[in-house]
């Protein structure tokens, strides 16, 4: 039995090694996506972000018993990110997920962001297409909602639900920060603390306000994810939004553009790749660089001959 | 809402700002300027308490030598009982096993392997009687280390006296019961907080009328500082957890000088030697004004604080482990020189093992060394008056109240987990050199005899259990089951309901699964950097 | 086309990026000694590796399903309530039955030697008891894990 057998069969250890291997970009990986691509596209892909500490991880693992309810396969990536100064990371999603992990018709991931910029996007995305090709009927793809690659991951799904709690001003944070220009549907969690009433209202305003007529539209919902209270209506939410999109033609319309800026970043990824890991970090560019600085060439040329060589390589 | 980290800790980057920040500036008298010794001091059993609960101290009586002891089978922890009695320990505290710990029966698929290797296995009332037996109950004191399930082992303690034909009134002991240390150190749970705060609440109002000698809860910093806190934060998370049951028992209707005289402290004794004593000495002159202060308690039992002391764990090396028995002593000094009620010393072999005979039995030399050729017990408060420790007691105060305002949710947790990396750092980078281990290090080390629990334990244990549960009545083991739950799902006190259900052979397993229908189950927050 | 670094590029395959390693960090049990466990995740962050803490009271079977789920590289078991020679062999036994080939089962806590000798006889890798520095940890990790696991 191949890899991909095994994925398509969804036999654990097979999904396991082969998100492993889309993760590392192994040349396996590509001959393995290749194989499952007639499967995928078949599940819902709902991204979930926030600021640190609103009960996302408590959210999904609510949400994962809803749909477990419903006797769905479910399959969740949460995505930490790398420290910058070790290249380490805690991935500290998996232990929030409580009840969930013991699941058998679940299957989490826990991914690091690896500190590239398009990577960690490219990555989780494939891994989305190995856990789709795996059975799973539903994909939540959750990230803190930090970075701009954060965002992306978020963004790059069928939905993004943009969590946020009552405490420490996130409301107005979160305005300003961008986040509630990729929101779908927001969640304000932890609705039981005072504020929530408040926070919502403000959101409310501030979507009013923006010239986008999408704003209107957008859900608001609470939640207190820890007693699973509101969490039946925000997968309602979910399916009336996803429902009306097919119905209007947004969901194709979002899935294209998702997929147009996919391969942005995955050409963006392949020609650094090539370039830079091929050589190694010195290795060329420390040639053409001493090239510029003694003006044999400028460092457009410099940079246009490197590109050429990449698209060669190939 | 404070923002994370809310500017109290942010200057906490490394172990030795932690140590530095008690310490006084110049170590002289000039860290003394406008110091009032009559306002901050007082006298030996008088308020504010610095130098002391009771009026003589050690003259009047010595305090309780009282060994953490337990494991195997109650017959197995009856003979050590009667050892350590023998050897002249004059209180007795109790070490359970994992399972009872939390509460789970010595049969229970997740007991597997657990069976009295920590402690005494404990599941029900018979194993009580096997623990006191030829122990007479009204003569001994007893300590109880057990919190979610405390209700129980008390139940278990009070039908057990009761056997013997000892009066619940006659009963002298502590019994741990500190629930919110456990969600941030010691992490012993089975239920979530609010309902484990009615246990405790009931436990309080039960002892006040038909146990009035016992200590309801022993308010724990012992543990906050094993899992890594700094002297400074274990004695104001400590604090802060007494000042919460405080608040709780008041909320539940009980007069605060009717229960506060009977809340009793567990502090541990590490190797900063007057950053120990100190710590002791802050710790009750902080909780006898906020007792005064701010919950007006009228009666002075309420206003003093008395502890138990035990030396720190954590303080242990598995590597030379006899080293170990000098660093026992110099915190038992701490404790003693600090004024604790009662002491526990640490055997030197217990970053390995529980203790051996051999082992332990030095340990209790050690205090009645301390207690009877140092010349310790005639001096009260003896280092009242030096500039570095009254200067220290100071800082230490100062520093806590700091912490009370700056509190948040999460915030113990992330710090303890904190000030245990930053201590791990300070010992791989040898900025604190701990001798055996970074420093003086042994290249053939010597092993040293270990006690080991046997596996027949474990098989003694379940097949006790299967006997128990055919002999006794089944019809009257519902019916108390029933009342139990009915109690539970009310407000009517649970401890009387708990009581007849071990008289009646309830195990504690089953009385904790009928528990966990109306209160749930707790599962940690992860809140760990 | 035609210059030698051309020509050397086309040889070579694409070199995938440098590989990290995933530590699961395992409480199994009953005990809720967690302070060891989360040092030593916090070292392994620090050393570069990708740590999934499981949390307190997990049992063997949670323990198994998340590191074959993680894909993580090795299991490392803390345990300091004297359950030990009840619990890694248990760990074992699921990893054998769930076909995890290559995975390293290593840890620590409070274990005595000879059931030290007895654990590493039966598969289980090395057992760091009180007082280990994490370097040794980490570099015991390093040297291990690209020999079993590339």
């Amino acid at each position: 039995m191949t890899l991909a057998d095994g994925v398509k069969k969804g036999d654990p250890l097979s999904v396991s090694r082969a998100i492993t291997a889309v993760e590392n970009g192994t040349p396996e990986s590509l001959a393995l996506l290749d194989a499952i691509a007639p499967l995928i596209g078949r599940a819902a892909r709902i991204g979930f972000t926030g600021p640190p500490g609103v009960g996302k991880s408590t959210v999904i693992d609510a949400l994962v018993q809803v749909l477990r309810g419903r006797s769905e396969k479910v399959g969740v990536i949460a995505v930490d990110p790398t420290s910058p100064f070790t290249g380490g990371a805690l991935l500290g999603d998996r232990i929030r997920m409580g009840k969930s992990t013991e699941d058998p018709h679940v299957f989490m991931r826990s991914m690091a962001t690896r500190g590239t910029s398009g990577g960690i996007s490219r990555a989780t995305q494939d891994a989305a297409d190995v856990l789709d090709a795996s059975g799973v009927s539903r994909i939540l793809i959750e990230t803190v909602g930090a970075g701009q690659s954060e965002v992306e991951i978020a963004r790059a799904t069928d939905a993004t639900v943009v969590i946020l709690s009552p405490e420490s001003g996130d409301g107005i944070q979160a305005m300003k920060s961008g986040i509630m220009e990729i929101a779908d549907l927001v969640l304000i969690n932890k609705a039981d603390r005072a504020g929530a009433g408040q926070l919502e209202h403000d959101l409310r305003g501030a979507f009013d306000l923006r010239p986008n007529r999408r704003g209107k539209d957008i859900p608001i919902l609470q939640s207190e994810a820890f007693k699973g209270k509101g969490i039946p209506e925000l997968l309602e939410a979910i399916d009336a939004h996803l429902a009306e999109r097919k119905k209007d033609g947004g969901f194709e319309k979002r899935r294209n553009e998702n997929m147009v800026r996919r391969l942005k970043t995955l050409v963006e990824y392949m020609i650094e790749r090539n370039l830079w890991e091929e050589d190694g970090a010195g290795g060329r560019l420390e040639t053409f660089a001493r090239d510029v600085l003694n003006h044999a060439r400028t460092s457009y040329q410099a940079a246009e001959l490197l590109v050429r060589e990449a698209m060669k390589a190939r | 809402m404070s923002k994370p980290n809310g500017g109290f800790e942010k200057s906490l980057k490394t172990w030795e700002d932690a140590v530095s920040k008690v310490k006084p500036e110049k170590r002289s008298a000039s860290d003394l300027k406008a110091w009032d010794p009559a306002k901050e001091l007082g006298e030996p059993g008088a308020y504010p308490f610095t130098r002391g609960p009771y009026e003589n101290m050690y003259r009047g009586r010595l305090w309780t030598m009282r060994m953490f002891s337990g494991f195997g089978t109650a017959r197995d922890t009856n003979e050590r009982f009667k050892y350590l009695l023998e050897h002249g320990q004059t209180g007795l505290s109790i070490a359970f096993d994992m399972p009872t710990l939390m509460g789970y029966d010595s049969d229970h698929a997740r007991s597997r392997g657990e069976v009295g290797r920590e402690g005494v296995a404990v599941c029900s009332l018979q194993n009580m009687q096997t623990l006191f037996d030829g122990i007479p109950m009204a003569d001994v004191s007893t300590s109880m280390t057990i919190n979610p399930t405390a209700c129980i082992l008390l139940a278990f303690y009070v039908a057990c006296a009761e056997r013997q034909g000892v009066k619940s009134d006659r009963l002298r002991g502590t019994i741990q019961n500190d629930m919110l240390k456990e969600y941030i150190a010691q992490k012993e749970w089975v239920y979530p907080p609010l309902p484990s705060m009615r246990i405790i609440t009931d436990m309080m109002a039960f002892c006040a009328e038909h146990v009035p000698k016992w200590n309801t809860i022993s308010i724990s910093g012992y543990h906050i500082r094993e899992a890594g806190s700094t002297a400074l934060q274990e004695l104001a998370f400590t604090l802060m957890d007494g000042f919460t049951y405080v608040e709780y028992g008041v909320k539940a209707g009980i007069p605060v000088d009717d229960f506060a005289p009977r809340l009793s402290f567990f502090f541990n004794s590490h190797m900063d030697f007057f950053e120990e004593i100190a710590k002791f000495r802050a710790a009750r002159r902080i909780w006898a004004r906020h007792m005064r202060e701010r919950y007006g308690a009228k009666n002075p039992d309420s206003w003093r604080l008395r502890f138990h002391t035990q030396t720190a764990g954590c303080s242990l090396t598995a590597q030379q482990p006899e080293n170990n028995i000098v660093r026992t002593a110099i915190e038992a000094l701490a404790g003693v020189l600090g004024g604790t009620q009662s002491l526990h010393t640490n055997s030197m072999d217990e970053a390995l093992a529980l203790p051996t005979e051999h082992a332990v039995k030095i340990a209790l030399r050690t205090q009645q060394i301390l207690a009877h050729e140092a010349g310790l017990t005639d001096a009260i408060d003896p280092l009242a008056g030096s500039y570095f420790i009254e200067a220290m007691t100071n800082k230490m105060e100062e520093e806590a109240e700091k912490i009370f305002k700056t509190i948040e949710k999460g915030y113990p947790q992330r710090e303890i987990a904190r000030a245990a990396y930053e201590f791990q750092k300070a010992v791989e980078e040898k900025r604190y050199v701990n001798v055996g281990v970074n420093e003086y290090v042994d290249p053939k080390p010597k092993l040293i005899p270990l006690l080991k629990v046997d596996a027949r334990v474990e098989r003694d244990q379940v097949a006790e259990l299967k006997k128990l549960k055919r002999r006794r009545d089944a019809g009257a083991v519902k019916r108390a089951l029933e009342e139990v739950g009915k109690a539970a799902r009310g407000t009517a006190n649970l401890m009387p309901p708990i009581l007849a259900a071990v008289k009646v052979d309830v195990t504690l397993g089953e009385i904790v699964e009928e528990l966990k229908k109306p209160f749930g189950e707790w599962r940690e927050p992860p809140i760990y950097w | 086309m035609g210059s030698p670094m051309a020509a050397k590029k086309k040889a070579a395959p694409a070199k995938a990026p440098a590989r990290k390693y995933r530590i699961l960090v395992a409480k199994p049990g009953l005990d809720g000694h967690d302070r060891g466990a989360k040092v030593v995740a916090a070292a392994l962050r620090d050393a570069g590796f990708e740590v999934i803490y499981t949390g307190l009271h997990q049992t063997s079977e949670m323990i198994v399903n998340a590191a074959l789920q993680e894909d993580a590289d090795s299991i490392c078991v803390s345990i300091l309530s004297g359950a030990h020679m009840t619990l890694f062999p248990e760990i074992l036994g699921l990893m054998k039955k769930r076909k995890m080939k290559n995975v390293l089962l290593c840890g620590g806590g409070v274990i005595p030697p000879e059931d030290i000798a007895a654990l590493n006889k039966k598969g289980v890798g090395r057992l760091f008891g009180p007082g280990t520095d994490t370097r040794e940890i980490v570099t015991y990790l390093n040297e291990a894990l690209p020999k079993l696991r590339g």
